[in-house]
Formats: C-alpha cells, structure tokens, sequence
C-alpha cells in the first residue's frame, strides 16, 4: 500500500502508521458531558466503503493526515492534511 | 559438434541435435544421494539427473510412493531435493528449477533409510486406512493419548525435508525496485509487452522466473518468424536486454501483488553459483512498486487424473517437450502420449523426430487427422498403468476393449490452467471459459493490471505477441492497437472433463504432492464437506508447497461432478501471495543480530566504555549500568559507592537520552497549557516546571520539565523511553486539535548533549566549567539560562531527578564527549565522578520520583497524588475524562513507599501486595510493587508501589509476595519521599 503524502509525495506504507477513525479530529468542546467523551474516545462506526483514517507520516514529515480509503478494496481515494480539516 | 546417444542408465541419453540451453562443452559434476553425476551448463538438477537415467527423485508425503518429475517449471510437486552442504541444506527445493553447478550437493526426501529401499512406504499398502480426515478421525481420542502417541506419531511421519539444525547463516536481502511497468513472465507476451512498453518511453521491468527470457518458445520448438523459436527468443532477449529503458530480471519469480501497485518478487541470485562472490546474496526478495502491470504469467499444464498416473516416467507432455528441445534430454526410449487433438499430434511428431519411438498416441477425442506412423488409440482414455519404480506399461480404454502399450514414459496433457494467481491475490475471483477449459482473470481484478497471453487464455505464440503490445500500451494509457482474432477456438472437440479426469475405480493422483486422490476428494464430498474450501482442508489438497498449481482444477471437477454443480458454480479456493514458496530467512532479510533494531549511542558512550561500564539497554539506546572501580566485586558495591558520592560530593550523569523537543510560536504557551495538565502560560522566562501529561483518556502518559527559553520558546523534556511518543503525541495536538494555534514543535534530542552534574559540590564543578554565574541569586532551583560552558555557546538548568544540588548542563551533540571528559576530571578532583543508571535509580527510589515503572500506562493523576496537578483553570487533553468517578475512586491501588523488612534481591517490579494476615491469593491483592532499591543513605530496603488506598494506610505494615520468583518478605507503608521530605538539599 502507497499514501501519497501532500507534503513528501507517494511514499511506503511502512513511513506510515495508523491511528484509526478521523473522528478524532471532532473533539468536544470543554464541558461536555462524559457520554459524549465517550463517543468520542470509543464508539466507532464499521463501514464498508470509503472510510476517513488518521494516519501520521512518522517516517518522513511529521504530518498528521485523513487519507479516505475504501476498505472494501483498500483503495486510497483521497490524501489531505488534518491541518487542513478544520477551519 | 557431434555426439552420439549416451545411455548411462535404464532410460535416459542426450539427443544429437537437441538441447540449445545446454552447452556440451562445459560439463557439470554434482552428487545426488552420494553419487556423482554429470551434466552441463545449462541443466537444471531435474534434466541432467534425466540424462543420467535417474527416474525415481523422490518418495510422495503420505504414501511415501516412488516419484519421478513430473514438471520442468516451479510448479514441480515431486522432485523436491534438500540442496546444499551437509547441514546447511535447504529444503524442499525444485530439482526442475534449480540450476547445476561444479559441486552441488543434492538428497532426496521424505524417505528412509534410502530413496530406493524406502521402510514408511508400507503406509502405501494401508492406503485403504489412510484416506481424507484420517488423522481427523483416528486421533481424537481418547484425550491423554495426545501429548504421549498421537503427536510424536504425526511429527516424525509429517514434513517434507528437515530444516537445518543451525541458525541459517544464508545471506539474503531485501531490496526494492520501482518502475512505470511491470511486466510479470518472460515468454513471448511478456517480452513484447515490455518491449513495446520500453519503445513508448517507459520505465519497464521485466521479471521472469526462468534462467533466461522465451517461456514456451524455449520448450515447444517450432519457428517464430522464420527462426528457431529459441533463436527469436533470443534475439528478443537481447534486444531487451540493450534497451535502457529496460530491466531484465531472470530467476527471478513475483510472489505477490499487494495495494497500490506494490509487488513481492524473489530472486535467486547466487542459488545457481558454485561459488557466489563473496557477501552476494543466495535470494533477494524484492518490493516492486509499478505504477502499472502486465501479468503474462503463462500456463501451467494440467495432469490427467487416471489410475496409476503417479509412476516414475509419467510426466506433462509440455515437460517432455522441454526436456527434448531445451536440455536436449530423452526422457525415455519408448513414449506414449496421453492428450487432446492436435497438441498431442505435435507432440508424438517431436518424438519422432528425435529418433525416439512412439509407443502410442492416446487421444481423448477423434483421432487427430494426419496421425500415423506409430498406433493411435482415439475416444480412449489410459485406466492403469503398471511398474513400481519406473513405469513399464500402459493399459488404454478404447472402443470398448482394453490394450496392453508398452512405455517406459508417458507424457500427458489434461488442457491448461492460466496462471491467474496474482489476479487473486486482492480479493477477485476468476471466471471459468468453458471454450478453452480453464478459469481466466476476472476484468479489473488488480488495479492498473493488463493480463496478457496465455494467462488470459490465449494460447498461439502469434496472439500472445500482439496482446503483449496491446495490454502494455493498454496499462500505460496510451493508445491501444487491435488484437486479430485467436485461433482458440478451432477445430478441436469441445472440452469435456473426462479430458483431465478419467472416471472409474483405482487410485488417481489429483494432488501428487500431499497424496490426495480422486476417492479423497468424493469422501469429502460424501461427507458433506461440499464447499471447496472445506474439501480442501479436509483432503489437504492443494495445501503443499505446490500450493494447488498442479491439481485445483482437478480437484474442483471431482467435486463439482461429486456435488451435481457446474464447475464454475463450485469455484475455486483462494489463491495467496506467496507464488512460489520464500524464505523466511528472505523476508527477514538484514533483521538478524545487530540488524533487528537500531543502537543509539549518546556522546559520552566511548568515554563511558572506556571507563569499563557495563552498557544496559534503555530502548534502542545504551546506557552505562555502572562505573566499576578497582576493588568493585559487584555491582552494587559500584552502586553504593555512586550514590554516597553524590549524596556527599559530586556525580555526573549521562541524561541525553531524556527526549528534547522545541517548542516555538506566539501560542506555545497556549499550547503547552493544553497538552500538561498543569498551567505553563504562567510560567516566566527563564524558569523551569515540571509538567504532567495526559492521554485523552486521562491517564497518565509521560511526565518531565519544560523551560521557558524566550518569550515565545520551550523546551520540554520527555522520559526516555516515551520520547517518540510524546512528539507523535504533540504533532497530533498542534495539526488534529489545534490547528488554529501558531505553534510548532520539533524533536531536538540528538541535537544536545545534556548532563546531569549533582550532589553539595555540583556548583563548585560548575564554577570550574563555565564564568556563567550559577550561584542561588543567579539561578536559583528550578531556573535556566543561557551559557558559554569551555567556549561553547550552551544552557543550564538548574533541575534534580536525585534530590540534590543539582545542574544539567546541556551543549551541542558535537561537544557531547569532550564535555563529559571534562566534567568528569573536575568531578574527580573534587571527591566524585561518574555514576550510571543503577545509582540513578537509587536516588531516585530514595526521592520517591516516578519513572515509567510507576506511570506505565494504567495509572492517572489521582493514584500517583498528582490529582490536584490537573488545573481547574482551563481544558487540556484528558481532563474530562480524568475526572470519570471509576478514575477517581479512593479505593484505587495508589502511590506509596514501602520500607521492605528484609532485602528482596534486585528484581522486584510486580510482587503483589497483601494484607498482613491474608493469605497471598489473587484475589486479595492489593496492589503490586513498581521499584525496589536499597538506600545507602538510610541503610534501607525502600520500594514504590501501588496499594488499594495507599495514602490512607502510612504505617501499616503488609506483606509483599512475588509469586514469580518464590520470595517475600514484610513492609512498612510509607510515603513515597524517603530521603530529605523538605527538599532542603536541592535548594542549598
Ligand atoms: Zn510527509
């Protein structure tokens, strides 16, 4: 498997590692109630087809990225930096 | 060059005028169970052991039967060899791929005391018992029998080959390789793939698993263009070779195709060589990456399932072709061919015209027109054949009367089987042609693949050359030119399975190399294990090193036929990487000793070492355990005298390996708020603080100092052993959490040296190192500063992992040694010196500070009695849910003390913790014991745990029991600081 990182370009799966759901990336706000932090920490969906992952180019930049892919064929559909997620 | 037949054995002589892969004036010597045998350049073990009228290369897995070759590709089940020098012998290895050289040293397998005179091949008379699900069946019971009879039993009959008893000192590597083409297999689609490929521009590589470029044209004869197909190979062999856009790589077989165009692929490098140069690897296993693919993987002939067809002389038509045209090889002397129409036609007239007789053209369907000159038996099918370790006869079914050939070879052809392994390798199934008889890839089955000739189930030399060109222009985007018409479907009959499946009674191998039949495969299917994959299971077939290429389809008709399906209703099982077996020892290239992990060496390591310290493993780094002086029988002595020392004069520490990360941005404070839970926007320049981090989850993850260097510039510190954790952690809080914050940090860690100067004299070692005023006004506890240590622009901090005055004085990597040298010198002049971790673990036990033996994963703020460190006055990672009641309760195991009634050996982390009266079961325990250190200072036993309550329980006395190494003892509870509670010593 190849990530194509915006920064360093198509480079090995192995100067990657996962983290999982880039639902991380929506944390609650201070305050919220534990369930929610729950949610945020634990629940996690299941899906078949394209999928938002939190990867992090420890091999090379430092990035922190959602690479879409399709778990159904592994098919990366879309690199972008998490950085650039949130506005 | 003339040569005359040479018959050195019952069967077996070179022919004249064949065999252009050999060359005769260059012969090979080599052994086979200790007899020398000659060949030439050019044999593989398989054809030059032919030429010596060696027939019987092996002893099948189950039945232990006599086996001959039945293949010249990797696909051989049979002549599997044990090749190499006695004890370092590699097993399992094809005797139909492996390359003679002067001194290859081969043995067969799996038989006992020798090939000839083998004792299990009784297990071939109790045949009748030994069916499918043998062992599933008879070893079930009764349970105690297991460990004393079944298993012993199972293990010395099981296995093919034995694996060298030694570690294998085999060199091997793991390179890699990138290009814009990838063309897998060598024959003729695969080189006009590559050439056409190369032509418009692209990087290509060719892989081919043979010695040389031509697949079949090597093998059929025949003509390509008005020449010699082997002649035409070569030529294009050489072109390609020229071509600079072009890589060849011959022995070299891809195994996998895995996402994103990446492939595996071994490559026999020096397996061939006598004598490989020196620090050559015997296999490289390549990582290809391609942007795009053509599979031209070929065929691979299919065996015709009939009674008897296991016999040494049986073997492929295609083989017997090869062994002819390439190695120039007679496989026997009277030859019976079993197939199809106008294939087994043209093989019966290459025997011919190689001077051999045609025992008997045994054809499935009508007689093929033009045959003659030797009998033919059309509509007919072989349903015996007899000879015990080398065939001699043939009984053929035929217009309803039996007949009686005498052969010594039969050569058969069941149709073929495209090569659509790698199709599968990501999840596609392929789909069943019945014009041509055989499974063919699915459309799109790997991403950016072209499948090309015949392993998209395009048979003619002619078709193969333009769907080559066609499917590299194809993979490349460019335009693609049209493909004429095959000639697949001529004139032949159509396929019916009785062509590679005779029906009737007998023993008929499907799989040869596990010993599975076609009976094996209708008891499964009598059985209910109906699904191909629970057959194969059940039957073991198709679960060899072979892997199935020889009998999947086989297998899958007698099923499908068992069960009332179509073929292409039963499927096919799975195919998986790798193709062809490798190596673990190729996967694990480079990874053995010292190439398993990195060493990290900080800068005081050579001027440690010379003091004779004793290197312990902290991580990847290496770090001195001690500083062993004259007089020193132990460690601990070392250790005792380490910590006095700095208690009462000076000690110097290597503390480089702590993690340094540099924090710089207007919102560094902001952001450092965020991730310790502790307040740091607070903090003044100039200052130091320690800092607890969090985990969302709200445990504790890593705890150390930052110091403000400037207005808007940290430096924070990690544990050793969570520094590339820590800055993972930080990353992913500045870009996922944070990303509107101006802040950016970076590890920094092997760009300083840092050492820790210690003990009532540090200042006075200080004041020798550098004019930097380090008195209290100056820098006082828990300051930094800038500073110029012997002429070097550095820092100072003034902070103590041991309790006492402290420094850690921290320069440029580049200065790392000559300081250390330098602070040891005065060190020594003023009473101290060097001290390593085992002392630094005492001082750190007798201060109660944690390390990652206490915060190691499972324990929070509350339970090491830093709850209140987690700061009300704003959010920050793993506050909330810090504060979750279950992390909160009173009756959690918590930090404590404990002063140990009797000394306890070294090793302690773990004991468990119990009250004084309980008995030492699981489930009264307590709590468990993190540290253990014995207290020079107060000639105590102290250790750090956790116990239910712990703060609450000072002065209790409990027991301590660790289960693991049978030992005991009695303990006070204390509070975690035993040494100097105030802190007076640090601040003098
Ligand atoms: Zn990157």
């Amino acid at each position: 498997m190849r990530i194509t990182c915006p920064l360093c370009g198509a480079r090995d799966l192995r100067e990657f590692s996962v983290t999982g759901s880039a639902a991380l990336l929506n944390r609650p706000e201070e305050g919220a109630e534990l369930p929610e932090w729950d949610d945020y920490l634990h629940n996690r969906d299941n899906p078949a087809g394209p999928s938002d992952e939190l990867w992090y180019h420890s091999g090379g930049c430092g990035a922190w990225l959602v690479v879409r892919r399709d778990t159904t064929s592994h098919a990366v559909l879309d690199v972008r930096l998490a950085s650039e997620q949130k506005t | 060059m003339s040569e005359t037949l040479r018959a050195t054995g019952k069967a077996g002589a070179r022919l004249p005028n064949m065999g252009h892969g050999i060359d005769r004036e260059r012969p090979v010597e080599f052994t086979f169970d200790g007899r020398t045998y000659a060949g030439f350049a050019g044999d593989t073990l398989a054809s030059a052991l032919m030429a010596n009228g060696v027939r019987l290369m092996g002893r099948s897995f189950k039945y232990h039967r006599p086996r001959g070759v039945l293949t010249c590709g990797s696909e051989e089940p049979n002549a599997l060899m044990q090749i190499g020098p006695k004890g370092a012998a590699e097993p399992n290895q094809r005797a139909t791929m492996q390359e003679v050289y002067p001194g290859l040293r081969a043995e067969s397998q799996n038989r006992w005391p020798s090939l000839e005179a083998d004792l299990l091949s009784v297990n071939d008379a109790l045949a009748p018992f030994l069916g499918a699900g043998f062992y599933y069946k008879t070893f079930m019971w009764p349970k105690a029998f297991w460990e004393r009879v079944y298993e012993p039993f199972i293990r010395r009959a099981a296995g093919l080959g034995a694996l060298p008893a030694g570690h294998d000192e085999t060199p091997y590597e793991k390179p890699f390789a990138h290009c814009d083409l990838l063309v897998i297999g060598g024959g003729p689609a695969g080189m006009s793939a590559a050439l056409a490929a190369a032509k418009a521009g692209a990087d290509v590589i060719l892989a081919e698993e043979q010695s040389a470029l031509g697949g079949r044209l090597l093998l059929d004869g025949g003509e390509v263009e008005g020449l010699p197909a082997h002649d035409w190979a070569a030529d294009m062999a050489a072109r390609l070779a020229a071509h600079p856009k072009v890589r060849v790589m011959t022995r070299t077989a891809v195994t996998g195709a895995y996402d994103g165009g990446v492939f595996g692929a071994l490559e026999r490098v020096t397996r061939h060589l006598g004598d490989a140069p020196k620090g050559a690897p015997a296999e490289a296993f390549w990582r290809i990456t391609a942007r795009a693919s053509v599979l031209a993987a070929g065929a691979i002939e299919r065996p015709i399932a009939f009674p008897g067809n296991d016999r040494p002389g049986i073997l492929m038509a295609g083989a017997l072709r090869g062994y002819m045209n390439r190695w120039g090889v007679a496989p026997g002397k009277s030859i019976a061919i079993y197939g199809r129409g106008a294939e087994a036609l043209a093989t019966a007239r290459q025997v011919q015209a190689a001077g051999l007789k045609v025992a008997a053209l045994i054809t499935t369907g009508p007689a093929p027109e033009g045959a003659g000159g030797f009998p033919v038996f059309a509509e007919a099918q072989v349903v015996g054949t007899r000879g015990r370790k080398s065939l001699r006869q043939v009984t053929v079914l035929s217009g309803g009367a039996k007949h009686e050939v005498i052969a010594d070879t039969l050569a058969m052809s069941g149709g073929w089987n495209p090569s659509v392994h790698l199709t599968c390798h990501m999840g596609a199934r392929p789909v069943w042609r019945a014009d041509i008889a055989g499974f063919v890839p699915a459309e799109g089955s790997v991403p950016d693949m072209q499948v090309a000739g015949a392993c998209g189930g395009r048979y003619d030399t002619q078709g193969c050359l333009e769907a080559g060109r066609a499917a590299a222009l194809a993979a490349l985007g460019r335009e693609v030119p049209s493909v004429s018409e095959g000639n697949n479907v001529h004139d032949e009959p159509e396929w019916r399975s009785t062509d590679w499946v005779v029906p009737g009674k007998g023993r008929a191998w499907l799989d040869f190399q596990n010993d599975v039949t076609v009976k094996d495969v209708q008891l499964a299917a009598r059985e209910n294990l109906s699904s191909v994959e629970h057959m194969k299971r059940y039957t073991t077939q198709g679960m060899a090193p072979d892997q199935g290429k020889n009998s999947n389809i086989g297998a899958l008709t007698v099923l499908a036929e068992a069960t009332g399906r179509s073929i292409s209703g039963t499927g096919t099982t799975t195919y998986r990487p790798p193709f062809v077996p490798v190596p673990i020892g190729a996967m694990g290239a480079g990874a053995r000793g010292k190439g398993f992990a990195p060493e990290r060496f900080t800068t005081s390591d050579g001027p440690s070492r010379e003091r004779a310290a004793p290197m312990v493993e902290a991580g990847l780094w290496y770090r001195p355990s001690y500083f062993p002086r004259a007089g020193e029988a132990t460690w601990r002595e070392a250790c005792v005298r380490e910590v006095r020392m700095v208690r009462s004069a000076v000690g110097v520490c290597d503390v480089s390996t702590l993690g340094k990360i540099d924090i710089q941005g207007p919102d560094a404070g902001a952001f450092l708020d965020f991730v310790y839970a502790n307040l740091f926007s607070s903090l003044k320049e100039g200052r130091v603080r320690y800092g607890l981090m969090l985990r969302e989850d709200g445990h504790v993850m890593d705890d150390g100092t930052t110091a403000r260097l400037g207005p808007n510039h940290y430096l924070m510190t990690t544990t050793t052993a969570a520094a590339g954790a820590v800055m993972k952690h930080l990353d992913f809080a500045a870009q996922v959490l944070q990303p509107n914050m101006d802040v950016s940090a970076i590890s920094v860690t092997e760009q300083w040296a840092q050492f820790a100067v210690a003990g009532p004299e540090a200042r006075a070692l200080l004041r020798t190192i550098t004019d930097t005023p380090v008195e209290d006004a100056d820098l006082p506890y828990m300051g930094c500063c800038d500073a110029v240590i012997g002429g070097v622009a550095g820092r100072i901090f003034r902070i103590s992992f041991s309790g006492e005055l402290a420094y850690e004085v921290a320069v440029p990597a580049r200065y790392g040694a000559s300081l250390f040298r330098l602070l040891l010198a005065q060190a020594e002049g003023l009473g101290g010196g060097a001290y390593g971790m085992e002392a630094l673990n005492v001082l750190r036990v007798e201060k109660g500070f944690i390390t990652h033996a206490e915060i190691h994963g499972r324990v929070t703020a509350y339970d090491i009695g830093m709850g209140r460190m987690v700061s009300a006055k704003k959010d920050c990672i793993g506050k909330a849910m810090s504060q979750r009641p279950g992390l909160l309760d009173p009756a959690r195991p918590r930090l404590v003390g404990l002063r140990l009634s009797e000394p306890m050996g070294k090793m302690l982390g773990g004991a468990h913790l119990f009250e004084a009266g309980a008995e030492a079961r699981r489930v009264n325990s307590q709590g468990y014991l993190t540290s253990q250190a014995y207290s020079p200072e107060l000639d105590a036993h102290l250790a750090l745990g956790f116990l239910t309550r712990g703060p609450e329980r000072i002065g209790e006395v409990i027991r301590v029991v660790d289960h693991m190494r049978g030992v005991e003892t009695m303990a006070e509870v204390t509070a975690p600081v035993a040494l100097d509670p105030e802190g007076e010593r640090l601040r003098g």
